[in-house]
């Protein structure tokens, strides 16, 4: 199963990297319009490209408690399978790699004083700084008060720690650790529930969870369910296992 | 150095629908017009087809299609005396950016404001005593009968799905009985409601009360608008706010419009172009046209004889104030226009989940809903309830994207092995019930310039001071109950009431209906623009938008705001053409 | 590119600039714009992929006898046809001879237009006299295959397959009947992408309007009588498509889209009818019916069917009128050839705007989506569901057609 995955996925890599990702015809890229047809040119496409490389950005150990983490946001239990199942680490790994590491899209420009409750993210750091800081001070906080890395606590251990990140009861430093726990959580579901050409989601598990069909475009037929579930497969923007013969 | 361009008639700055409206209307009479829009070309095809649309988190959450706040943002506080601080990443509110601007990724909710929210406070006052000091409401300088023509002409273009409630004063059962006269029916008949909408319209018709069909921009069949273009029936695929529409099913700038427009030898578009400022004769009373820098980062001025500020209320209030064009709102002296009556949305909701009922929510459309208006405007008695103005209640099946969407009942925790058996149980068996209520102005809540925090050339951010005042609080206290009572009456297990029991904050997400700022009025003392959007200082410079508002009512801006715009563009066409200069005499 | 708006501007600026001069005829200059629409020149003798001058030549085009690059044809002494006479213009038409009384390629459409008579020949004439001249800075040259490297092999070609000689109507036929199969045959020169050709690139005429492959594209089957192509098509249907640019089924797109913007959608509606009463009198042979796909592909084409292609074709293939294609019946999708569907479903395509529709319509690529196999089912079946018929395609007629468009 993982196999047949992996391979599928580099599969979309080489497609979407390698042949429309490139092609986008000059006249869509003309920055003067008008007196002529709606611009469009064959084979152009925006297809998704951001966040599906290979570019990671956590060390080894970073990594393994980022796994520890959303496993407890999401757990693996008997609903079915959690974050880990879905890859979540790897996506937020892939995520911080990128221009969403970066903050790149975002207004970073200091200075950071104490904000209100009501305005918002206001770290000094960009995700991928704000993962890596607030990473570094919980570390040090389970060492000092548990004896041991967060990844090695027992799961109830673990799911206090969490909760006093969302109360804010435990001190980070200058990471703020109800809002960093609200990244984290907004993270977590962003990977367990995110089109799987992302990492997350991994053979679309999330969806499954939850009963949503995942990218379909076409209800029509369905519109008058009255109350009726509806036994509909997900599918993802690069498929499902069923366009392939059985 | 700027390079210097060839002076046109227009320049339009932002390429949204209130520009794409004005380009059409105006290359009619042949006018060389030019629209400047910061983003870059997009179209369904190449950009947003069905193929790569439905991506909850490019899109949404990544933020695909809305402005970056590296480019533009706002600071915030919720009141004087507190320290703004930028909006780093947007939350509470998501200006669009790019061809089409909101027009692209908005949810197609496309109503009229009622008669009397045109009169917000001689309507009020004359029913109900005078209005408090602090709340700066005030009538629009324009009725709904004047606008009537302008609401058809856009929900014609649009191919608005929906049921007449009022035709020319004929109330018609299944429509809604409070609306302001029609003039015509809509050009298409309501879409096809789904089970959470058959509930919601039992429930509030067993209150008593009047359900109609939410006014859509989402096809309810195949249509071919006045200009000819055709779009596609709606397919219910719940990716429609924040994404563009794949296929051709969703009324925006480039389904219905943009194919003539960008056919006219007379209109040019040009894209990533950020306009700097309008620039202005030596007198003060006229706008020579506008500076802008491109995508190299070189200026660029280009004069024109008619400038229009077509971007979002939000810029275009900032372009006005660092374009030193009229007074900045000082709220400790009551002095100044621009700024003056921001405006938002004042919303609660309440969720209903089922047991033995799946409502399959990821079968929506943006503005697929059933809707209420009883207490709506001045549509019921607010004999001392101490507030004016109301709410629609409307049962909107939108969407069911997951990582927006987490409905678990009262009390679950939200992360863990608790919250993931409540989400698993309830996903697909919960629906909800919006309040959508008026934002009645005040005088503490407005923008001006921010004293510390400056963008990428140095120049000020605009600063919102903005918090929910005692009227949204009544308003919603009022309102959200009667939408809790209609929630019970839907057999459901069990209902959750989200109340508006805080201060604004900027992050989670309410609406993107910011509203005022270039509020239009019958004079320069209570106002920035007339009724025709026509700038009192400069008048050749003109101000579309929610802006204009001068405050904002229960429903979606819309409608009204490409009513305001066809009522300006036929006043710039049939008067200010012939002989430019003050349409309205201060 | 140009629109059609703008040819015919520019052809009102030349007579601006000409008429007087020339004392010509208003009427019979009319005449000649109608009819070189109705021959659609200017679609061949502009360069459309460069944002070329109209009339002007520059167009390379990929014809059964190799890439030629398509002459101009203003009134330029050097480089166009200023200094030809009526008679050197209709030897070119009629007899597809230069006005050194060399041979032409037959790639320009001789082999139709001789079924011109004298007087709408010269009316084009005229007409296009009135074409100000542009010096073009192209000098065609004809990358030919042999035998045709050799001018004079064309004399041996034309033996075989040039039927020199204007259109004889058959006095059997309604008068409508013969004005369509006039402009049909003649100036509309459908059979020069409908008709399949022989290994010379000569039209056979026992394949006439059966469909053909050009360019990488797959022209239909257009006969409209019993069992052809388009016989579920209505009279009316026929016209709409011609007229309007959409229909009941489909819409036009890249050469058909061409022809529509240029030329037919500037047709009268007598001419259009005319056309529709031709074609629907071409009845056909039953085509075999097709082995049914295996069940696997069957069902790995129909899911795929199902996620990617009904949100605008429908599940039922039934498409939306004026707008989406649709599958169900249609000659385009149960052709043998699939170049067309492939080609569509990889690179997309734009059902071109017109008068009466203004909008334009795309479909989206989708070459990075799916794969060669999943092309080649949901090809399948879709050639195969909701009563079609056409024999399975396979993965590797897709991966050659990627690869062939990828070279270009």
């Amino acid at each position: 199963m993982q196999q047949g995955h992996l391979g599928r996925r580099s599969f979309l890599r080489g497609s979407l990297l390698g042949f429309t990702a490139l092609v986008m015809p000059s006249a869509l890229r003309a920055l003067e319009f008008g007196g002529a047809n709606m611009p469009w040119s064959a084979g152009a496409a925006s297809p998704p490209y951001a966040g599906i490389t290979d570019a990671r950005y956590f060390a080894a150990s970073e990594y393994a408690m980022v796994d520890a983490i959303t496993a407890r946001i999401i757990p693996s239990d008997d609903t079915g399978p959690g974050a880990k199942e879905a890859g979540v680490a790897d996506f937020i790994d892939h995520q911080l790699a990128g221009f969403y590491g970066r903050g790149q899209r975002w207004y970073m420009q200091g200075p950071f004083p104490e904000p209100l409750e009501t305005q918002g993210y206001q770290a000094p750091h960009p995700p991928a700084e704000l993962w890596r800081t607030g990473l570094a001070a919980l570390e040090q906080h389970c060492r000092d008060n548990h004896g041991a890395g967060f990844a090695a606590l027992e799961d109830d251990t673990q799911d206090d720690i969490l909760r006093a990140m969302e109360d804010g009861e435990i001190d980070l430093g200058s990471t703020n650790a109800a809002q960093f726990f609200d990244f984290m959580r907004e993270m977590t579901i962003e990977g367990f529930f995110c089109d799987p050409v992302y990492g997350g989601n991994r053979d679309m598990v999330g969806w499954r969870m939850v009963g949503f069909p995942g990218a379909r475009y076409d209800y029509r037929d369905f519109l008058h369910h009255n109350g009726a579930s509806i036994d509909m497969p997900p599918v993802g923007l690069m498929g499902r296992p069923a366009w392939t013969r059985q | 150095m700027t390079q210097l361009h060839r002076e046109v008639d227009v320049v339009l700055v932002g390429f949204g629908w209130t520009a794409a409206i004005l380009a059409h209307e105006l290359t009619q009479d042949g006018l060389e017009v030019v629209a400047l829009e910061r983003g870059g070309w997009r179209d369904t095809p190449t950009d947003f087809p069905t193929t790569h649309a439905p991506d909850e988190l490019r899109y949404y959450w990544r933020h695909e299609m809305f402005q970056e706040t590296a480019q533009e943002t706002q600071t915030f506080r919720n009141r004087r005396g507190q320290t703004a601080l930028p909006i780093r990443r947007w939350g509470s509110y998501l200006p669009g950016v790019g061809v089409g601007g909101g027009g692209v990724h908005w949810n197609g909710q496309t109503f009229r404001f009622l008669p009397s929210d045109f009169l917000a406070r001689s309507h009020n006052e004359d029913r109900y005593g005078p209005l408090p000091d602090d709340m700066t409401v005030q009538d629009y300088p324009v009725t709904y009968d004047e606008l009537e023509p302008y609401f058809d002409q856009f929900e014609k273009l649009c191919g608005i799905s929906g049921q007449a409630g009022n035709l020319r004063g004929d109330i018609r059962a299944g429509g809604n009985p409070f609306e302001g006269w029609r003039s015509d029916e809509y050009p298409n008949p309501p879409m096809e409601m789904t089970f959470s909408q058959h509930r919601f319209a039992q429930g509030a018709h067993d209150m008593g009360l009047h359900p109609y069909p939410g006014p859509s921009a989402n096809m309810s069949r195949g249509y071919t608008n006045p200009l000819g273009v055709r779009l596609a029936p709606c397919t219910y695929c719940g990716f429609c706010e924040k994404f563009g529409c794949g296929n051709y099913s969703k009324a925006s700038p480039q389904t219905t419009i943009l194919p003539i427009v960008m056919q006219r030898p007379n209109f040019r578009l040009r894209t990533y172009c950020d306009v700097l400022h309008v620039n202005k004769d030596r007198d003060n009373t006229r706008a020579t046209g506008v500076t802008y820098v491109d995508a190299h980062g070189d200026l660029h001025e280009q004069p024109a004889q008619i400038v229009i500020l077509c971007g979002y209320q939000l810029s275009n209030t900032r372009l006005m104030m660092l374009s030193g064009i009229g007074e900045i709102y000082n709220p400790a002296t009551g002095e100044g226009q621009v700024g003056r009556n921001y405006t938002y949305q004042v919303m609660s909701g309440v969720d209903v989940f089922y047991d033995d009922a799946y409502t399959n929510e990821y079968i929506g459309a943006g503005a697929l809903g059933m809707v209420v208006d009883d207490y709506n405007g001045d549509n019921f008695d607010h004999s001392g309830l101490g507030f004016i103005g109301g709410a629609y209640i409307a049962c909107w099946t939108t969407n069911a994207r997951p990582i927006e969407n987490q409905p678990v009942p009262e009390g679950v925790p939200e992360w863990g092995a608790e919250w993931k058996s409540a989400l698993r149980k309830n996903f697909l068996r919960h629906t909800s019930l919006s309040v959508h209520g008026a934002s009645m102005a005040h005088r503490e809540n407005y923008l001006d310039l921010d004293p510390v925090y400056k963008d990428r050339y140095g120049r000020p951010l605009m600063r919102m001071t903005y918090d929910f005042t005692v009227n949204d609080r009544r308003l919603s206290e009022h309102i959200t109950p009667i939408a809790a009572d209609i929630a019970r009456g839907m057999g459901g297990r069990e209902i959750k009431v989200n109340s508006l029991d805080s201060s604004y904050d900027i992050w989670p997400y309410q609406t993107t209906h910011n509203t005022g700022g270039t509020i239009m009025g019958a004079s320069p003392d209570d106002s920035v623009v007339n009724r025709y959007l026509q700038s009192w200082d400069l008048h050749n410079l003109f101000v579309m938008g929610a802006g204009a508002f001068p405050q904002n009512a229960g429903y979606n801006p819309t409608g009204t705001v490409a009513a305001l715009t066809y009522f300006s563009a036929r006043a710039i066409r049939d008067q200010y053409l012939r002989d430019p200069g003050p349409l309205v005499q201060a | 590119m140009i629109g059609a708006r703008a040819i015919v501007a520019l052809g009102l600026a030349g007579i601006m600039q000409t008429a007087a001069a020339q004392d010509l005829s208003w009427s019979e200059m009319e005449r000649g714009r109608y009819l070189a629409i109705a021959s659609n020149c200017v679609s061949c003798h502009t360069d459309l992929d460069h944002d070329g001058t109209p009339w002007a030549g520059g167009r390379e085009m990929e014809t059964p006898f190799g890439v030629i690059v398509t002459p101009n044809i203003t009134s330029d002494d050097a480089t166009g046809i200023g200094r030809w006479t009526r008679d050197d213009f209709w030897r070119a038409l009629h007899e597809g001879r230069r006005r050194d009384g060399s041979y032409m390629y037959p790639a320009f459409p001789y082999t139709h237009f001789t079924r011109m008579p004298r007087q709408d020949v010269d009316a084009i004439y005229e007409y296009l006299r009135t074409i100000p001249p542009v010096e073009a800075d192209h000098v065609p040259e004809e990358e030919l295959l042999l035998p045709l490297q050799v001018r004079t092999a064309i004399s041996a070609w034309n033996a075989l397959h040039f039927d020199q000689g204007v259109f004889v109507p058959d006095l059997d036929k309604s008068d409508e009947w013969n004005r369509g199969a006039y402009l049909v045959t003649g100036p509309g020169h459908c059979g020069a992408c409908h008709t399949d050709r022989n290994i010379l690139g000569g039209e056979q005429e026992d394949e006439f309007l059966r469909g053909a492959t050009l360019e990488n594209w797959h022209a239909p089957n257009i006969r409209g009588g019993e069992h052809g192509g388009i016989a579920h098509w209505s009279h009316d249907d026929i016209v709409a498509y011609l007229g309007s640019g959409r229909n009941e089924h489909t819409a036009p797109m890249t050469r058909m889209g061409e022809v529509v913007e240029f030329s037919t959608q500037h047709l009268t509606e007598g001419d259009l009818s005319a056309i529709a009463t031709y074609l629907k009198s071409l009845e056909d042979t039953p085509r075999d019916a097709s082995d049914p796909p295996q069940e696997a592909v069957f069902q790995a084409g129909q899911a795929t069917y199902f996620d990617n292609c009904a949100a605008c074709h429908h599940a039922d293939g039934s498409g939306e009128a004026y707008m989406f294609a649709r599958l169900a019946g249609s000659n385009k999708v149960q052709s043998d050839d699939p170049t067309t569907l492939i080609r569509i479903i990889l690179e997309g395509a734009q059902a071109i705007p017109t008068n009466d529709h203004p909008g334009p319509l795309a479909m989206p690529a989708f070459d990075w989506k799916l794969d060669d196999d999943q092309i080649a089912d949901l090809i399948t079946y879709m050639r195969n569901a909701w009563g079609n018929n056409g024999p399975a395609v396979s993965a590797s007629d897709v991966a050659d057609l990627r690869e062939t468009l990828a070279e270009d």
